[in-house]
């Protein structure tokens, strides 16, 4: 069974007239890694706070059709139920942030606090997610004095401590250095590898199709594909939704090299080997 | 010709931790990027250019003055700063009022400001939306709302921290075209970037940070070619470079389109 399935959701904030999701279906499996792709505007973010229920039971609007999480309908049960399934980073990470607690370690407990959870298990979540993503040094911090990266990381963990099944991410490393985002998609992979669902909302292209098992994508509030990433990237009509392929497959693209299947590869390393018996066989022959 | 000349530019927040430990350098009319790890001193740096942290040691000289005897309010107008995060720039309740602020702040009539604001949300594709809440706008046109409120003061440098978070392919073009619209009016254009495809594609210049010092400080092109230097700043080669170097090629490509070129020549060459 799947674990998230989304029928025919419709949404329109209030005081708008354009629906903002128009009609998206799709049902999401136990441990995939999801990139959310679209242009702005096209309702990524909508979508990634619909599979929490924030979308509607926060932002009030129309709604219509349906998201269940394991089983649980997003709009009619209540938020200590779904929280302890599905966890949401923000975009913004200053807007996640409590601003009721004065140490960096505080605020990545506060969810723990909310949940009850014992205060030994407290800490070796704390100093585990700490670790992961390499904020172990700020533990004492105030969590507004830190730079932008830094505070996207603590945001972060302060949602894998909670172990949610399911964790919503909405561009969670778009403050990061280069070597810094790596090392979360390389933990975020980690915890798919644990059997956690990802979600990731992205326009990190390149990294998206390194590391998601299914590709959406959006645009003007409709699900416009859904597949493998190179299924996904290797569509002609990516111009007219406002997304670009990867380099490596704009690439491929234009030299007209394909893999087996007939699709444009997505990662460094298939393109250089794909390359690199194209340039032999060009001596063959 | 602008110009900003760093001499040996020291800060530090607390006393036991330096963070810039000695910049020496001059900013020029060249697009520059400022990139590196993150904490490395980035955001500080371009605060101590606006003027708005001061130097616990060293010399910021803008035109020939020394920063340090000019006024926050003076400097304003000469050296814009889009902040990181828009939320800590953005105050007013309408995006023509937001954009219209600083026009006003530093002496522009109402009818020059609004002028000066009209233009600027066109180049930032936000005409029509003058009466909206800045609050009610995505993050990505939150931040063009920030980086509209700059260019309608039309300073002599121009300073983005982080413009691309948040912008699809179409806002990173936009801000192509506005960062290069800025060099043609020989403005000063600096910014802090992550996102190393677009500092190669962009950028005339990179200046890369780590740990308080610079480490390099040339044309991107040779700048990307040091994947040794860049692996110690936390950094990562543009993804071009990266398939060039994966393929053992000598040459540094920074664009797909400077790749398949070579790539055809080298395979009709081989033929």
């Amino acid at each position: 069974m799947a674990e998230i399935v989304i029928n025919n959701l419709r949404y329109r904030y209030p005081e708008t007239a354009r629906l903002a999701l128009d009609g998206i279906s799709c049902e999401i499996h136990q441990g995939e890694f999801i990139g959310i792709i679209g242009r702005n505007g096209a309702g990524k973010s909508t979508l990634s706070q619909a599979m929490l229920g924030l979308v509607p039971n926060f932002y009030h609007g129309a709604y219509g059709g349906s998201v269940t999480v394991d089983g649980i309908n997003v709009k009619e049960d209540t938020v200590d139920d779904l929280c302890q399934k599905v966890g949401l980073v923000f975009q913004n990470p200053f807007n996640q942030v409590t601003g009721s607690k004065l140490t960096v370690y505080d605020e990545i407990a506060y969810g723990l606090e909310n949940f009850g959870v014992a205060p030994d298990e407290m800490r070796r979540r704390i100093d585990s997610a700490m670790e992961l993503l390499d904020i172990s040094q700020l533990k004492d911090r105030a969590p507004y004095d830190l730079s932008g990266g830094q505070m996207q990381r603590m945001a972060l963990a302060g949602i894998i401590v909670m172990e949610p099944e399911v964790i919503v991410m909405d561009e969670p490393t778009s403050q990061l250095d280069p070597q810094g985002s790596e090392e979360v998609f390389r933990a975020v992979s980690a915890l798919k590898d644990e059997g956690k669902t990802i979600i990731m909302v992205e326009h990190k292209i390149e990294k998206i199709a390194a590391y998601s098992d299914r590709v959406m994508l959006l645009d003007d509030g409709k699900l416009v594909a859904m597949g493998t990433p190179k299924a996904v990237f290797s569509r002609d009509d990516l111009a007219e939704h406002g997304v670009v392929a990867p380099t490596y497959t704009q690439i491929c693209r234009k030299l007209g090299i394909r893999d087996r299947e007939g699709f444009y590869p997505v990662t460094l390393e298939e393109t250089r080997s794909l390359l690199e018996s194209d340039m032999k066989g060009g001596l063959a022959g | 010709m602008n110009t900003i000349e760093v001499h040996d530019l020291r800060f530090a927040y607390t006393a036991c931790t330096e963070v810039l430990k000695g910049f020496t350098f001059t900013l020029d009319e060249r697009s520059t990027a400022i990139i590196g790890q993150n904490g490395a001193g980035k955001t500080t740096f371009v605060k101590l250019l606006k003027g708005l942290l001061r130097p616990t040691s060293g010399q910021i000289v803008f035109n020939g003055h020394d920063i340090a005897d000019v006024s926050v309010p003076k400097l304003a107008k000469d050296i814009g700063l889009v902040f990181q995060n828009p939320n800590d720039q953005i105050f007013k309740n309408t995006v023509i009022d937001e954009v219209m602020f600083g026009p006003l702040q530093i002496g522009m009539s109402e009818d020059e400001a609004k002028e000066a604001s009209r233009k600027a949300l066109d180049i930032v594709g936000l005409r029509g939306q003058e009466g909206t809440n800045p609050y009610d706008l995505g993050l990505s046109n939150r931040k063009m709302v920030s980086i509209a409120a700059i260019l309608a003061m039309n300073t002599k440098v121009v300073i983005f921290d982080e413009p691309t978070i948040a912008q699809d392919h179409d806002g990173k073009e936009r801000l192509h075209e506005i960062i290069e619209s800025l060099c043609s009016e020989h403005k000063i254009v600096i910014s802090i970037l992550h996102d190393m495809d677009f500092v190669a594609q962009t950028f005339q210049r990179a200046i890369v940070l780590a740990h308080g010092q610079v480490l390099l400080d040339s044309d991107p092109r040779s700048v990307f070619s040091r994947r040794d230097v860049l692996q110690h700043a936390f950094l990562e080669q543009p993804t071009t470079t990266q398939l060039c170097c994966a393929l053992g090629y000598n040459d540094i490509f920074l664009s797909p389109d400077e790749f398949v070129e070579h790539y055809q020549t080298l395979k009709a060459s081989r033929l």
